[in-house]
């Protein structure tokens, strides 16, 4: 009843961490069985290394926290090298998340990724709010992000899901730029960007000065947008913003996704995705619904 | 590491808004050295989302055999200030035990320990001291404090070792600050917890002798996925060039990470 199938994601149920929450899997796979997720989204990988942003690059935020992690990551090789094996024995398909600074930047590194065989399908992260250049620039001109889109297309052996940024003032606009640049989905949403300033020091808590903001504080947010965007594009979309518990998962899928990623809540519960899983089959057996695919979009469908 | 929902068995203010939290748990059996912490989830009492994340607290003393730990944390913000009204009877939410805590034996038996601790740095070095003495080590501490209102555990300490309080004013103790009278405690080992200015002055005062320190950052996960807590290594040819507080720590050798 959870199982769902995306564009190269064969996936048991629809319940994946997010990147950039997770890391690589190392930190969580001591504490559970990794095979019990939908998939797993690793973090955003560069071409070359980045030791990101100075702290302090989180604070917390009514219902939500704002990072400025500034993509940390040792590099795409490094990744390829000592991140990636750890799931050749691991029954979980993984979305490998790409980010640059540059156009050849994207696509170096996602033809370098999407080349791996435990890597099921990249995904596009045009929308990191934390880098200076590129990142949400890709994200917020849908000429851009289209044809950055077409690019990665172009070298990627994989399917690629685009991550679209809430920071614009029009999402369908972007959604449908990279859907007709071949995009195979999308994910959405990436963090809006915000800021908070410290009352004693009367300046800004994070060093970036801004971050992007994420859980519950989002949620609203990512569903209209997903509800938006489902109605106009015709490829999936895994949602993601603010995910805490299963009833939040039935209503991303009501208002368009296919799948849903768990960000912050991970920070929380390091257990939440597992425990959502199995809540989400109660759920869908007590609103006598046999397969979730149904649910995708019921909000709109007539 | 698990998380639990841990009982309070006992909950007190000694200090100025300083408490003194006794839980009791299964993780406890988890803890394998002094200096490692625990991530408390403050939920509202009405399971809001706010505070949204857990607050890394460190384990000031832990006793296996009853299934207790002690925390002492400052009351202050939003999560502690919460924290504070929770009742004896009262579940806590727990995850922990987390990070590489003091090394204990890199003090030989037989040999002398040195403890220095600032404000709330204080609390798990009086756990460090009860396992150094196990080991047969004679430990002194010097202990800062603001001033006579934040002073704790002056008693506790006392009886364990050699305990020289410092405070900023005065009014408790010698005053002063705990740099001032480290050229008169004999050492082998110094071991230190508190705020980032005072743990550089003791990089720079100690520096013939092994010193450790405990960090403390701003956290996320706490268990080391989330990359918020990371700083520097000081050796531009570390392979890493960076090591995570809350997992590759909160204890490190002195110098070897940026105190920032």
């Amino acid at each position: 009843m959870l199982e769902v199938q995306l564009p190269g994601l064969d996936l048991k149920n629809p319940v994946m961490p997010a990147s950039g929450c997770f890391a690589f899997g190392a930190e969580y796979s001591n504490l559970y069985d990794l095979e019990v997720l939908g998939a797993v989204t690793i973090k955003a990988a560069t071409l070359a290394p980045r030791f990101g942003n100075p702290t302090p690059r989180v604070a917390e935020t009514p219902g939500g926290m704002l990072n400025a992690i500034g993509l940390q990551n040792p590099g795409v090789n490094e990744i390829i090298r000592k991140e990636l094996p750890r799931f050749e024995d691991i029954k979980v398909p993984v979305i490998a998340n790409i980010a640059g600074s540059e156009m050849d930047d994207y696509v170096l590194t996602a033809e370098k990724m999407s080349k791996q065989s435990v890597v099921n399908a990249l995904e596009l992260n045009i929308s990191c709010p934390n880098v200076k250049h590129g990142g949400i620039a890709f994200g917020t001109v849908p000429e851009v992000a289209a044809e950055l889109t077409a690019k990665v297309k172009a070298v990627s052996e994989k399917p690629v899901y685009v991550k679209l940024s809430p920071n614009v003032t029009d999402i369908v606009a972007m959604a449908k730029a990279v859907e007709e640049a071949g995009a195979d989905g999308l994910s959405m949403i990436n963090t809006l960007l915000g800021m908070r300033i410290d009352l004693r020091t009367q300046k800004p808590v994070l060093s970036n000065l801004t971050g992007g903001l994420s859980g519950p504080a989002i949620k609203p947010v990512a569903i209209r947008m997903i509800y938006e965007v489902s109605k106009k594009v015709s490829i999936p979309i895994i949602g993601m913003g603010g995910i805490q518990n299963a009833d939040d998962v039935i209503e991303f899928f009501l208002a368009g996704a296919s799948a849903v990623a768990v960000g912050t809540a991970n920070f929380v519960d390091p257990f939440v995705c597992p425990k959502i899983i199995k809540e989400l089959t109660e759920k869908l057996n007590a609103m006598g619904v046999s397969d979730i695919n149904e649910l995708v979009g019921r909000s709109w469908k007539k | 590491m698990m998380q639990e929902n841990m009982r309070v068995l006992a909950h007190e203010e000694i200090a100025d808004s300083v408490y003194e939290l006794k839980l009791e748990g299964e993780l406890v059996q988890a803890i394998t050295e002094p200096g490692q912490f625990v991530h408390i989830r403050v939920a509202g009492r009405t399971q809001t989302i706010a505070p949204l994340l857990r607050r890394p607290i460190s384990i000031s003393s832990a006793d296996s055999s009853t299934n207790t730990i002690t925390l002492i944390y400052r009351s202050g913000g939003l999560g502690t200030g919460l924290l504070s009204e929770t009742k004896i009877g009262e579940k806590v939410d727990v995850l922990g035990p987390l990070g590489h805590g003091f090394p204990v034996d890199a003090t030989p038996s037989g040999g002398k320990a040195l403890m220095i601790g600032g404000g709330v740095g204080v609390p798990p070095l009086y756990g460090l001291s009860q396992a150094l003495i196990a080991r047969g080590v004679q430990v002194t501490h010097v202990l800062g404090f603001r001033s006579a209102k934040d002073v704790f555990y002056q008693t506790e300490f006392n009886k364990m070792g050699q305990t020289i309080v410092m405070t900023e004013d005065g009014t408790s103790g010698k005053q002063g600050r705990v740099t001032d009278v480290l050229d008169s405690v004999d050492f082998d080992v110094a071991y230190a917890c508190g705020p980032i200015p005072m743990l550089r002055a003791l990089e720079q005062a100690i520096t013939e002798k092994p010193l450790f320190v405990s960090l403390e950052q701003r956290m996320g996960c706490g268990i080391g996925a989330c990359m918020a807590c990371v700083t520097h290594t000081t050796d531009p040819n570390d392979a890493k060039g960076y090591r995570r507080v809350c997992c590759d720590g909160p204890v490190f050798k002195a110098r070897e990470v940026e105190l920032c």
